[in-house]
């Protein structure tokens, strides 16, 4: 009864808005791109807002008794997913730079992050 | 259209599955398409059959439960984010069915639209 969705490609873009920890958010959306990695789909990673914190290099969670999934985001080049973008405007707003990051990304403005969501075909926002 | 809806929030303490609901009625009833609405985060409390509001509010598992059977709509619940809220098979409304995060995608791919509602 179900389609065959074999050979249709389509834009996926994860945006990222909370903090990790605090809500569950940021983790489960992650399981949600690793799971999407096997559909050989266009996947992309936006961090905006607090989600810019997600990526963070030295993230410490043994004082709230939380598993620490940062490293997960390291892993993600193995899984070909390698279009990471944080929005600049984030990023500057809480006094960051690309060396605080744990992952390579391309940083764009507001603007363009705009137009990243306008050309993607499915946005799923966490 | 063909629509895939999400929806992230638990019943009653977020407004969003109440606006999901509402959004599937109101696309159903403009002769659009919900193939299938998929339950993630806190979104899975939707599902459970041990729900029991007071009777003079609404039932928002049951308004699920009706929507889906008149007009055949793909009830999922992700497995992953139900077992850790303690949502199994001994305790889910008829219905639902549960499975993974890859019918999120699946919907994704499928549809002309993913609508994600939540905080």
């Amino acid at each position: 009864m179900e389609e065959d969705t074999s050979g249709t490609v389509k834009k996926f873009l994860y945006v990222n808005r909370k903090a990790p920890y605090g809500t569950i958010y940021a983790l489960e959306s992650l399981e949600v791109v690793l799971i999407a990695a096997a559909f050989d789909q266009d996947v992309s990673l936006a961090f905006l807002d607090d989600g810019v914190y997600q990526i963070m290099k030295g993230q410490l969670t043994k004082g709230i008794d939380v598993k620490n999934f940062s490293p997960t985001y390291r892993a993600l080049e193995g899984y070909d997913i390698e279009k990471l973008y944080v929005e600049k405007e984030s990023m500057d707003e809480r006094g960051l730079t690309t060396d605080d990051f744990c992952v390579e990304v391309k940083v764009i403005s507001k603007a363009e992050m705009a137009a990243l969501m306008t050309s993607s075909d499915v946005v799923l926002s966490f | 259209m063909k629509f895939g809806i999400l929806v992230n929030e638990g019943p009653y303490t977020h407004e969003a599955a109440d606006t999901a609901y509402q959004f599937a009625k109101a696309a159903l009833e403009k002769g659009h398409k919900i193939h299938r609405v998929f339950f993630y985060h806190d979104g899975v409390n939707n599902s459970t059959r041990l729900t029991e509001p007071p009777t003079d509010d609404r039932n928002i598992v049951q308004r699920w439960q009706k929507l889906a059977a008149d007009h055949k709509i793909d009830l999922v619940v992700c497995v992953a984010a139900a077992l850790r809220r303690g949502i199994r098979d001994e305790n889910l409304a008829e219905g639902f069915r549960i499975s993974g995060l890859g019918q999120l995608i699946e919907s994704g791919i499928q549809a002309d639209r993913l609508v994600t509602f939540g905080d």
